[in-house]
């Protein structure tokens, strides 16, 4: 079980968060920020994504 | 530089943010706007294209924001068949979103407001069921309480201040479009005056391709898809290769990626002494995905109301509700319908779009974008047999 973001990839646009239905995602200055506790590893997050950086394991 | 306290604090400096910011600063009222990015308009998350009816919203812009002017769209079917509409005198501009969205901002400073760059709102303070303030990280370091009368969420399509808030501004994934542009440079165009947009569901599904000129030789390429298959990088990337005769000396200056909410519009967007606009409320046009005319017009709307009730001294939510009628009065309704438009486009065959491009005008396409329209699109797909129940759906 792993939520896992290529940093390298990732753009920073937000699309995951905005469908994230627990709030485990955050947009930072950073990068995305995710919340273990929050996550349910429902993989949606993956799915919107338009350059692919999230891989979710159940 | 910020204070303990304002009349109304907004998240985000976009156009919506800005648009509400101006408005209340020119009504008199305090106002502090603060960006999490370090940059106000950078990263840019779109197309740049700005309808002249947007402007005549906005007012003159300055030419330092534009780019390009655009007179007319080339719509592609499948098969290459091409639909020319001409946008004439209503057309638009091609803009830079660093320059705009800082001359916005600007805009609202002279009026009044406090800007403020890389200062981000980390949370919202509720008493009870009403929102008195944030949370709000300054520079990276130093963290505030700044206390408000009304909270604005305009943090873009995240919408992470409004579910902080307890507004469940989540986004379904059927209804966001997963974005990916390239601006580029030395590309072959015909013509910089119009905007190309590609459809097909090889092409883009779900979606469309975009060339939006802003220059003679520089665009952006963008795509937006949902629920499909590969991520939206890799049918721009196969779009880019396979038209050499556009892309074969082109350069890449900058990549940009984004979430673009098409559809699920709130019924509710307000809570006691908070309210969100833009983006973060779903307020884009489904069929374009186009959303700075409808966070400007929100934003005017949420400032008028929120005027209002201070003046009242009263800021709960059934007051500040007057926005959510305003809102789907005067765009809601309309936008309601492009949803349907999208949700029937979004069902049609490589070969529909082939046929609708034969009978195409431009009158119909302009209307269909504004929620009309509806009856000549179904009088087209009519034609086929198969499409008749589709057709259904648009009247």
């Amino acid at each position: 079980m792993a939520w896992k973001i290529d940093n390298e990839k990732c753009l920073r646009c937000g699309a995951c968060v905005s469908v994230c239905p627990e709030l485990a995602l955050e947009l930072k200055e950073t990068g995305i920020v995710h919340d273990a506790k929050k996550c349910t590893l429902c993989g949606i997050c993956e799915k919107v994504c338009p350059v692919r950086a999230i891989e979710v394991k159940k | 530089m910020i204070k303990d306290s304002y009349d109304v604090v907004v998240a985000g400096a976009g156009p919506g943010g800005s648009s509400v910011s101006k408005t209340l600063a020119e009504l008199g009222f305090s106002v502090l706007m603060v960006e999490k990015r370090q940059e106000i308009g950078a990263p840019k998350r779109c197309g740049e294209g700005l309808t002249m009816n947007t402007v005549d919203i906005i007012g003159e812009i300055p030419q330092e924001c534009i780019r390009q002017k655009i007179d007319g769209a080339t719509l592609y079917a499948p098969n290459g068949n091409h639909v020319l509409v001409d946008l004439g005198a209503e057309g638009g501009y091609i803009v830079e979103r660093k320059a705009f969205d800082k001359w916005l901002a600007v805009r609202a400073s002279r009026a009044g407001a406090t800007v403020v760059a890389h200062a981000e709102v980390t949370d919202v303070i509720k008493e009870g069921s009403q929102v008195t303030g944030v949370r709000i990280l300054v520079g990276g370091g130093e963290e505030k309480t700044v206390r408000a009368k009304v909270v604005v969420a305009a943090d873009g399509v995240e919408s992470t201040v409004s579910r902080k808030a307890g507004l469940n501004t989540t986004n379904k994934l059927v209804n966001v479009d997963s974005g990916y542009q390239y601006e580029m440079s030395n590309l072959k165009l015909e013509t910089s005056k119009r905007i190309i947009l590609y459809f097909g569901n090889d092409i883009a599904p779900r979606g469309y391709l975009w060339i939006f000129p802003k220059g003679p030789d520089i665009a952006n390429v963008g795509i937006g898809t949902a629920m499909s298959e590969k991520p939206a990088k890799w049918y721009l990337d196969k779009f880019i290769k396979d038209h050499p005769e556009i892309f074969g000396q082109s350069s890449i200056i900058e990549a940009n990626s984004g979430g673009i909410p098409v559809g699920g519009f709130l019924e509710n967007m307000v809570l006691d002494g908070f309210l969100v606009v833009g983006d973060a409320a779903h307020q884009v046009n489904p069929i374009h995905g186009g959303g700075m005319k409808e966070a400007t017009i929100a934003g005017e709307m949420a400032a008028k109301v929120i005027a209002k009730a201070i003046e009242k001294g009263d800021v709960s939510a059934s007051v500040l509700s007057e926005y959510n009628e305003m809102w789907w009065k005067e765009r809601g309704s309309k936008l309601k319908k492009v949803e349907k438009l999208r949700e029937v486009v979004e069902k049609l065959s490589d070969s529909d779009f082939n046929m609708i491009s034969e009978s195409l005008t431009s009158d119909v396409a302009i209307g269909l974008t504004r929620g009309g329209k509806m009856y000549s699109l179904a009088k087209i797909l009519m034609k086929n047999p198969r499409l008749v129940k589709l057709a259904r759906h648009l009247i």
